[in-house]
């Protein structure tokens, strides 16, 4: 071994293996870690640890029972999955959805947000090293799960949405329990922000980490709030909008710096949208249909038909028929609905027939964990944690 | 095995009159101190572990019963299966069960680590006990809060019946 002189000092690089069983990796990422001492030279992401063929599933099911799937894949957030491929499958029909079923999905996506967005809040501080605040975030988050499980029956896997509006109608329990929620929710978000908005370590570890500018974080293809930080205004929502957000007033928040700190400012503001958008849906919600005429049955055949039997009479004689409708149309469709992460995206090829021939997933966090290594780069490891949170990784959607 | 609750309850010990002692046998003592102080694995894979970490928060407090989550598998008695097991991840997880020290539980919590679930496919392993010895199964997907709490309580009820390192439960 050589013995190193004067200015020849250096040290060995070290190949660390951080995961898949690491409490902080969210899941079962696994990064492997080139590091100089205590800085990261480089890093590889592993993924497929939770790979369970979803896309190759869905190909053996139809659409409507494609339903549970999508609840798996981000399962923080599994009430805009569904959204998002009942939206699909909606363009991919053209259904028209009533105008009541999309309100009342414009509230439950956003209660579903506030709830993902807490839960990372909760994670992330608890990485870093505040765990106060992640007994706090569940106190919320358990009142949003216990609004679903009013209404739903579930708590996390929710299956409400169906193709063509909603499962069934909200009930006045349901009403009155987002009503007290989002009169209580700000001074709830004013006492996380007390906890660690000026924290001296909080703002030790997150200013300056992470730091990507906007131009970049487009070529990287993120998305959500983690691009929303570098100061992109992008958010499909405002860009393309879906369910009732084209009628309701809400501003995207933007960051200035794109470091870790600014993407925590922008999903803290996010939550107070959130809280905006809920109340001008309930203030507005029209009565009406819940699901639409056109909506496939729960039990559509493998086909895709729908069959009509009637009878008829004529000349004296009672005639019965069988006619059978085509329901869904070939063709190929790309749809994007804004879920927590980032965008998510549906591409559904049809077939003519009652199962989709295919189903690509635009999973956010695939993307997101691929600009890990660009963030780490020359951080300590101990900023990795914080990247790691600041992207918001479920890896049940990155290796569906 | 029979059902636990409608079995009559001896008792553990019997003090001495007129002393601060008491006579209880040494399995007893060991039982009771194992069951009550559990230290599962931090181990989350997929969506089970989201109702796992709401079963250790503020809300439904796992503390109260002695479960303390544990980073390392070498200071933890129970590995909680919660999630989705694929194969890729199956021989990780058979690694950081033989690092735990005995005696060491293995919990299967959802139907994806109890049977496969709905996700019979190329990728999945379907049930968890295809390669752990798997000694409570907790089904639901995922299950709530409470269903996992009865785990732990069945789990405890179940150590406090070991009658030799190796008992006739396991």
């Amino acid at each position: 071994m050589e013995i190193a002189q004067g200015n020849d000092l250096y040290t060995e690089e070290l190949t660390l293996n951080m995961g898949p069983q690491h409490p902080a990796t969210h899941g079962v990422l696994r990064l492997v870690l080139r590091v100089d001492g205590e800085v990261v030279k480089d890093c590889i992401p592993h993924v497929g640890y939770l790979h369970r063929g979803v896309e190759k599933l869905s190909e053996f099911r139809s659409y409507p029972s494609v339903m549970p799937l999508t609840d798996r894949l981000d399962y923080i957030s599994s009430m805009i999955n569904n959204i998002g491929y009942c939206i699909a499958v909606e363009r991919l029909m053209s259904i028209e959805v009533p105008m009541r079923a999309k309100y009342i999905r414009t509230v439950l996506a956003e209660l579903t947000r506030i709830s993902s967005h807490l839960l990372w809040l909760a994670t992330h501080a608890l990485d870093i090293g505040a765990m106060t605040v992640f007994l706090y975030c569940f106190r919320e988050r358990e009142y949003v799960l216990g609004l679903f499980e009013e209404l739903i029956g579930a708590r996390l896997t929710v299956s409400y949405p169906r193709i063509g509006g909603v499962r069934c109608d909200i009930t006045e329990g349901f009403l009155e329990g987002v009503k007290s929620f989002i009169r209580d929710f700000p001074r709830h978000i004013r006492e996380y922000e007390t906890l660690i908005d000026q924290n001296r370590i909080w703002l030790q570890r997150t200013k300056g980490i992470g730091v990507i500018s906007g131009e970049e974080a487009l070529r990287w293809g993120l998305t959500g709030p983690t691009l929303r930080g570098s100061g992109v205004n992008y958010d499909v929502r405002k860009k393309a909008p879906y369910d009732a957000y084209d009628e309701i007033d809400f501003d995207v928040p933007i960051g200035k710096n794109g470091d870790v700190y600014d993407r925590y400012r922008c999903r803290m503001e996010e939550l107070r949208q959130s809280v905006r958008i809920i109340e001008q849906c309930l203030d507005n919600m029209p009565q009406g249909d819940i699901l639409a005429e056109e909506a496939p049955e729960l039990d559509m055949n493998p086909k895709g038909h729908r069959v009509l039997e009637g009878e008829f009479s004529r000349w004296g004689a009672s005639i019965a028929f069988t006619n059978e409708y085509a329901t869904v149309p070939k063709g190929e469709l790309y749809s994007a609905v804004e879920a927590p992460k980032g965008e998510l995206g549906f591409y559904i090829v049809s077939d003519g027939t009652g199962r989709p021939y295919r189903l690509r997933l635009r999973a956010p966090s695939f993307v997101h964990a691929s600009a890990i290594p660009r963030l780490c780069k020359g951080h300590m490891i101990a900023d990795v944690i914080a990247v790691i949170g600041t992207i918001d990784i479920v890896m049940g959607e990155c290796d569906r | 095995m029979s059902n636990t609750i409608f079995e009559s309850k001896k008792p553990d010990f019997s003090p001495i009159k007129g002393t601060s002692a008491l006579i209880t046998t040494i399995d007893k003592v060991v039982n009771w101190g194992r069951a009550g102080s559990l230290w599962p694995m931090t181990f989350g894979l997929a969506c089970c572990a989201i109702e796992m970490m709401a079963a250790g928060a503020a809300h439904y407090d796992l503390d109260r019963f002695g479960v303390l989550f544990r980073a390392s598998p070498r200071q933890a008695d129970l590995i909680i299966i919660a999630g989705t097991v694929t194969y890729k991840m199956a021989p990780v997880i058979r690694r950081v069960y033989d690092q735990m020290p005995e005696p060491r539980y293995v919990m299967a919590v959802g139907s994806c680590a109890c049977s496969g679930g709905i996700f019979n496919t190329y990728s999945t392993v379907q049930g968890v006990d295809t390669f752990l010895p798997v000694d409570v199964y907790i089904p639901g997907c995922p299950p709530r809060p409470e269903a996992f709490f009865d785990g732990i309580f069945r789990l405890q009820e179940k150590i406090k019946k070991e009658e030799f390192r190796w008992s006739r439960w396991r």
